[in-house]
């Protein structure tokens, strides 16, 4: 029988005592070869970074695939609190391809107090254009604007994906 | 504004809550894009393998000693929006102590903190989707939203369906706490949808002589909402 859901509310200013136990920002060997830092800040409508947020994120494993047909160790979740600059860090790997025509991409989750539920993006990568050109999602984002906040950067690190939750530059942000 | 269909969950709050002060830099201005969900979102994370003691789900039995407050079980079953049980999931929650204090340093509030109680504790769902915690009732504690503002009882708790479209992280409050009228943001949640945030009182859970039962039914799902006009 269809049941009503149970309605979100927010992650609230005190969630590392639950949430921080679950070390999960690595999701593959940092040593692996196609190891990658996913890194980035969560930024306020005013600019500020967003110290006390949780960034999850989920992704196919290296050949698309996901819970239960990988390897043993792979689970495909991050979790990350941001520090006080706002910033979270992954070390993952870029997942394989799911769909068709779907570009590599990375399901990211934002909780924080004042959301009173998460916000969804999706992280996409910049070394993808001609996939990312094809992918059903971002075409249909006709903003040139909105379609780029989901595409990660390049840094000497590995890949910087910021978040913006408000105002210029806002990331685009997914009901599903 | 993003083109294409526009969606809103109509279960849940909304993000520009008003009287929800914390909300006013850090909710989207731009409507949401409708995302059809597709392998990477129609899957999730599995945490079975991850070693979690069934201590991990008392909360009030520590080694130093047992916990101060008003002992309680809280328990329900974890279930999808088709009312089909889900097993073996993570379920994390986190609550103030008795007197209304988290342990946590930045919560400044001066009530005393309770040296047996961290106020964290998680399970996996059973066969049958059920999850079961032994913990205080929290106390009320007063925060700075308005003047004399102060959150009524609750607990935290952070939920994995299925998918990643049916994760959830919420709130379980308690029956006839006054407080609920007077908070933006149990407010900020529809009229007909707020009461599945409200535990129910259960004799059959209560434990004689030990401890009083609550129920919370936690349902998780996708979209419930309809695309709106574009």
């Amino acid at each position: 029988m269809p049941r009503p859901t149970t309605p979100s509310q927010t992650v609230g200013p005190f969630f590392s005592l639950g949430l921080s136990w679950l070390d999960a920002g690595q999701l593959v060997d940092p040593d692996r070869s196609d190891a990658v830092v996913l890194d980035g800040r969560v930024l306020d409508g005013g600019g500020a970074p967003v110290p006390d947020a949780v960034v999850e994120i989920f992704q196919a494993d290296a050949a698309g695939r996901f819970v239960p047909d990988t390897e043993p160790d792979w689970t495909g979740f991050g979790r990350a609190l941001t520090d006080a600059g706002g910033t979270y860090r992954f070390v993952t790997c870029k997942p394989g391809i799911v769909g068709p025509s779907d570009a590599p991409h990375v399901d990211v989750s934002v909780f924080a107090r004042g959301l009173l539920q998460r916000v969804i993006t999706r992280c996409y990568f910049p070394d993808e254009a001609a996939a990312n050109r094809t992918d059903p999602v971002l075409r249909s984002i006709a903003d040139e604007a909105v379609r780029a906040s989901l595409i990660a950067r390049d840094t000497d690190e590995g890949l910087r994906f910021d978040i913006r939750l408000q105002g210029e530059g806002e990331t685009g942000f997914f009901a599903c | 504004m993003t083109d294409g269909p526009r969606v809103d969950r109509l279960l849940d709050p909304p993000y520009d809550a008003p009287d929800y002060r914390s909300s006013e830099l850090r909710h989207p201005r731009r409507s949401l894009i409708h995302l059809a969900a597709g392998p990477t979102e129609l899957h999730g994370p599995l945490f079975g393998h991850h070693r979690i003691e069934p201590s991990e789900a008392d909360l009030i039995a520590q080694p130093t000693g047992e916990a101060l407050g008003e002992r309680i079980i809280v328990t329900g079953q974890l279930l999808d929006d088709a009312g089909r049980p889900i097993a073996g999931q993570l379920i994390e929650i986190w609550q103030a102590n008795a007197a209304g204090r988290y342990a946590h340093e930045d919560d400044q509030h001066p009530a005393p903190l309770d040296p047996n109680f961290t106020g964290a504790g998680r399970c996996l769902s059973g066969p049958d989707g059920t999850y079961r915690f032994v913990t205080i009732k929290p106390g009320a504690y007063p925060w700075r939203n308005h003047q004399n503002a102060w959150r009524p009882a609750h607990i935290h708790l952070s939920v994995f369906g299925r998918s990643f479209t049916e994760r959830l992280v919420t709130q379980m409050y308690f029956p006839g706490d006054p407080l609920l009228d007077l908070d933006p943001i149990y407010q900020s949640v529809s009229t007909a949808a707020r009461r599945r945030l409200v535990s129910s009182f259960d004799l059959d859970t209560t434990t004689p002589d030990w401890a009083l039962g609550y129920r919370f039914d936690i349902v998780v799902g996708g979209l419930l909402a309809t695309p709106a006009e574009a």
